[in-house]
């Protein structure tokens, strides 16, 4: 059912059905969970940003009154380095030594051991009383030192052209001959930019508590944004089969792509059943901070030619990302999402993923696509003024299309780029005057958005109501847009329908929350089963009515005799069918388990008017206004909050958000007060445009709408400095001793 | 070291516990009392996920040292709702979709409560000020403001 203008629920901003839990301090998250015996773990972390590890001493620790348990990497499923055990978007290789250092101590805040004791504050004693020979070895934290001829080596195995190296991996996009197009071009920009380190920030530390019975019967409840990901990962670190597994989504306060993997759940699973008791572990702020995500810093290299009527005619570009301590840094992201809004027929986009002495990176909404966008949408502003255009039209006239071939492969299907450009030219926004050190800047921004698998089970109770079941956690209202389809279906009031999210025992495989996936993927699959349930209502329908089963339609939340039929029989709802289940052939309900395809990319185009105190180097955002293509609103509120959401992580990267290292590779700022990221006086309203062009290949016409919002924000920002400042800042973030200073 | 005896009043009702001289007040709430509404953000009094009222004045439970409790009124979200009708923030932030994925929202509301009691009509400024100690990583802020700003339009109506 492609949703128009005659939908009941969808489009409406109904109340989530989470909601009243989550306004009365009801909702259970990971960190809010307890079990009778339970004990408490903490992990040891490395003091050190890079040191080979001689030896480990735990009987101390073990000694000590009230410790249940320890563990160390011995305790630990190994992947050897020479190979790979691809899981999703992971490697199980690096994946067992991030949760626990195994030959080296790659990062400071890098696990060395786990205790479980019967008190936090034991457990923390006998970390203490763990004893590690340290090799203390020369550390590499920034791209520059990483890939210099004399750097210190973080893997032996890593070669780069033959050689031992950082440099772990590359990828590379070609299209056309950028050198002809360059000697074609009237206009050529080039630039160098950086960008730092930014963690994903959510509110939630990780946090989880593992039982394990005697039989090994295995529980974790856990944040994350995949109880898949969790029951794998666990289960290959663990060797404790997966069906022994069975791990439970807590509510989930936050994860941008911080918590699509594991970092506690195998170390709490292994001391539980070592110890025999329920084992919970919350990492403090600084914990999250030094050892888990963020997402990569970055150097680039950007190089755009156009013709005098704004033809980009070459677009290149070299981003090295920073991977941490071990390989895996978002460079698809960077060298496939920079260049991807625009038609341009010579691209050459090359990425380097650069190991460091840092936390290893995690996802990060539209992982390594605003780390391209950035210096791309920088050099495009650029460009425009050069050849005097204004930097929306420029970006029209370059607009990619359906039938465009991006550089990074695809032919796009129906998309609303163009469509974002255009509401951004004709919104008042672009027009309103601007005062003294005030600016505005425009970028735009791509994202791929994903499908893959997911689960559904629609049940009708007893009593004719409706109980929804899928497998993602829901991380920004996917539990309310669910409701709005399946009541839209089913022709009743959204509120007679409870959606929840099953663990990995009562419900199909479903991948996990990332990629923009949720609501294209649970869409299809709760589509699906809806429809598996209308089926059956008609035909219980037509078996009562001993008519033909195709005489029989679903409208209005009741069967109806159609056709020659029509008006012989009083049409019998969902409650009186519901009733006679049981007599007429049994239970009703419908599942899907299935491998959606068919998602389509995302585009955003965002406005941004700043103001520069002079005094203080401060940058303050005025006014904003995001224009994305959203697909089709399933719920308005929840989409606008995407964007808007997505806008304020961008303010941040782009004005204050950095990991600050000390001389000794220690971070340096690991809490909320020196790592700032925008608080409620930062900020202005953020109005957000969505337009929807509906994705053809989506019953509602669902894209993703979560990632494309962060991706343009750093260059509007930035551009919009420039615009006030006459100064363009090459590096982020554009923080107030870094403005002054440029002043 | 020894436990200290608490006598204190936590949502209107009376409560005894016993904790050690360094224990937070918000360690007690979520580990001995079952009040796990306050959340655990920072630990530093950074985030505001713990906001909780003492004596009517808006602090930090990870700050406080749960020993301080004694002879003090404690208001936190648990008490916010009277029975099943949610106060009117509570109800705004469901109706104005004010939060995404919760963590913060406990907080928020504790420290929305707190402003409107004792300013029934901020300005836009004065709402992102009074909350700048509440961290929200995933609205934007943009629908908690709006939240808060038409609460205090509609309880002023009907006074």
């Amino acid at each position: 059912m492609m949703s128009d203008g005659e939908n009941k629920w969808i489009g409406e901003r109904t109340i989530r059905p989470d909601g009243a839990d989550k306004v009365t301090g009801r909702a259970a998250f990971a960190a809010d969970t307890a079990m009778p015996g339970m004990i408490w773990g903490k992990v040891l972390r490395s003091p050190h940003p890079h040191a080979a590890i001689r030896g480990i001493d735990t009987s101390k620790a073990e000694a000590l009154p009230g410790v249940k348990a320890v563990v160390t990497a011995a305790d630990i499923v190994d992947f050897p380095f020479d190979t790979p055990v691809p899981l999703g978007i992971q490697d199980m290789r690096w994946m067992c030594r991030n949760v626990m250092a195994r030959e080296k101590a790659l990062f400071h805040g890098h696990p060395i051991a786990a205790v479980a004791a019967t008190s936090e504050a034991i457990a923390a004693e006998a970390c203490a009383l763990v004893e590690v020979d340290y090799e203390i070895l020369p550390w590499a934290i920034e791209i520059e030192d990483a890939i210099k001829p004399d750097a210190p080596i973080l893997h032996d195995f890593v070669k780069f052209d033959g050689k031992p190296s950082n440099i772990s991996g590359k990828l590379e996009h070609v299209k056309g001959d950028v050198e002809d197009g360059f000697n074609e071009a009237d206009v050529v920009i080039e630039r160098d930019f950086t960008t730092r380190p930014v963690h994903q920030g959510y509110i939630e530390p990780h946090a989880c508590l593992v039982s394990v019975a005697a039989d090994g019967q295995t529980t974790i409840w856990s944040s994350s944004q995949g109880q898949f990901m969790v029951r794998a990962m666990t289960s290959m670190l663990t060797r404790i089969p997966q069906s022994k597994i069975r791990a439970i989504p807590a509510e989930i306060g936050g994860g941008f792509g911080g918590k699509t993997i594991i970092y506690l759940e195998p170390l709490a699973t292994i001391l539980a059943k070592k110890s025999g008791r329920p084992v919970k572990m919350v990492m403090t702020r600084e914990e999250v901070m030094r050892a888990t995500g963020p997402t990569s810093g970055s150097k680039s290299t950007v190089k755009i030619g156009a013709k005098r009527d704004g033809t980009i005619i070459a677009a290149e570009g070299t981003f090295y990302l920073q991977a941490g301590g071990l390989p895996g840094s978002p460079i698809r992201g960077a060298t496939a999402c920079a260049f991807a809004p625009y038609d341009i027929p010579n691209v050459h986009s090359l990425g380097y993923d650069v190991v460091c002495n840092r936390s290893k990176v995690a996802a990060y909404r539209a992982p390594g696509a605003p780390i391209g966008a950035f210096p791309v949408e920088c050099v495009l502003d650029e460009v425009a003024e050069a050849i005097g255009m204004d930097p929306l039209e420029l970006r029209l006239k370059n607009a990619a299309k359906e039938g465009t071939k991006a550089a990074h492969g695809p032919v796009y299907p129906v998309m609303g780029y163009a469509e974002t450009v255009e509401a951004a030219l004709a919104h008042p926004h672009s027009k309103a005057p601007l005062g003294k050190h005030q600016g505005r800047g425009v970028a735009s921004g791509f994202w791929f958005n994903a499908a893959g698998e997911s689960s559904a089970q629609v049940n009708v109770t007893e009593d004719g109501n409706v109980v929804v079941t899928t497998g993602h956690p829901d991380i920004g209202g996917s539990r309310a847009s669910i409701a709005n389809i399946t009541a839209e279906l089913l022709g009743i009031d959204y509120k007679r329908i409870s959606v929840l999210i099953g663990d990995t025992a009562t419900i199909g495989f479903s991948n996990l929350t990332g990629g923009s996936r949720v609501l294209f993927s649970s869409g299809i699959a709760v589509t699906e089963s809806t429809g598996k349930v209308i089926d059956t209502l008609r035909a219980r329908a037509a078996k009562i009515w001993e008519i033909d089963v195709d005489a029989v339609i679903w409208e209005d939340g009741e069967a109806r005799p159609a056709g020659d039929n029509a008006g012989k029989f009083d049409p019998l709802t969902l409650e009186e069918l519901a009733a006679k289940a049981n007599a007429m052939g049994g239970p009703i309900g419908g599942g899907a388990q299935l491998n959606t395809v068919g998602a389509a990319g995302g585009f955003a185009t965002h406005v941004c008017d700043v103001e520069v105190d002079i005094d203080l180097g401060i940058v303050r955002v005025l006014r904003y206004t995001s224009f994305q293509d959203v697909g089709r609103a399933v719920h308005p509120d929840y989409v606008e909050g995407q964007m808007q959401g997505g806008v304020a992580q961008g303010v941040g990267w782009a004005l204050n958000e950095e990991y600050i290292y000390d001389k000794d590779g220690k971070v340096d700022n690991p809490g909320f007060l020196d790592y700032r990221m925008p608080v409620c006086s930062d900020l202005p309203m953020l109005d957000a445009v969505m337009i929807e062009i509906p994705n053809p290949l989506h019953p509602q016409g669902v894209r993703g709408v979560g990632e494309a919002p962060l991706v343009p924000a750093l260059a509007a920002v930035s551009n919009a400095v420039y615009n006030a400042l006459g100064i363009r800042f090459d590096s982020l973030p554009m923080s107030p001793p870094k403005v002054l200073e440029a002043l | 070291m020894a436990k200290i005896h608490v006598s204190t009043t936590i949502n209107g009702e009376p409560e005894e516990f016993l904790c050690a001289p360094d224990e937070t007040m918000l360690d007690v709430m979520r580990n001995g009392l079952g009040l796990t509404g306050a959340k655990e953000g920072c630990g530093s009094g950074d985030c505001g996920a713990c906001s909780i009222t003492l004596d009517g004045t808006l602090v930090c439970a990870c700050l406080m040292l749960a020993a301080e409790a004694e002879g003090a009124e404690i208001g936190t979200i648990e008490g916010m709702a009277e029975g099943e009708a949610l106060h009117p923030l509570q109800q705004k932030f469901l109706e104005m979709a004010a939060l995404q994925c919760g963590i913060c929202t406990p907080g928020m509301l504790v420290a929305a409560k707190s402003l409107l009691d004792e300013n029934p009509d901020p300005t836009e400024t004065e709402v992102r000020f009074w909350l700048a100690g509440n961290l929200c990583r995933c609205t934007g802020y943009d629908k908690i403001v709006r939240a808060v700003l038409d609460t205090a339009q509609d309880l002023r109506e009907t006074a």
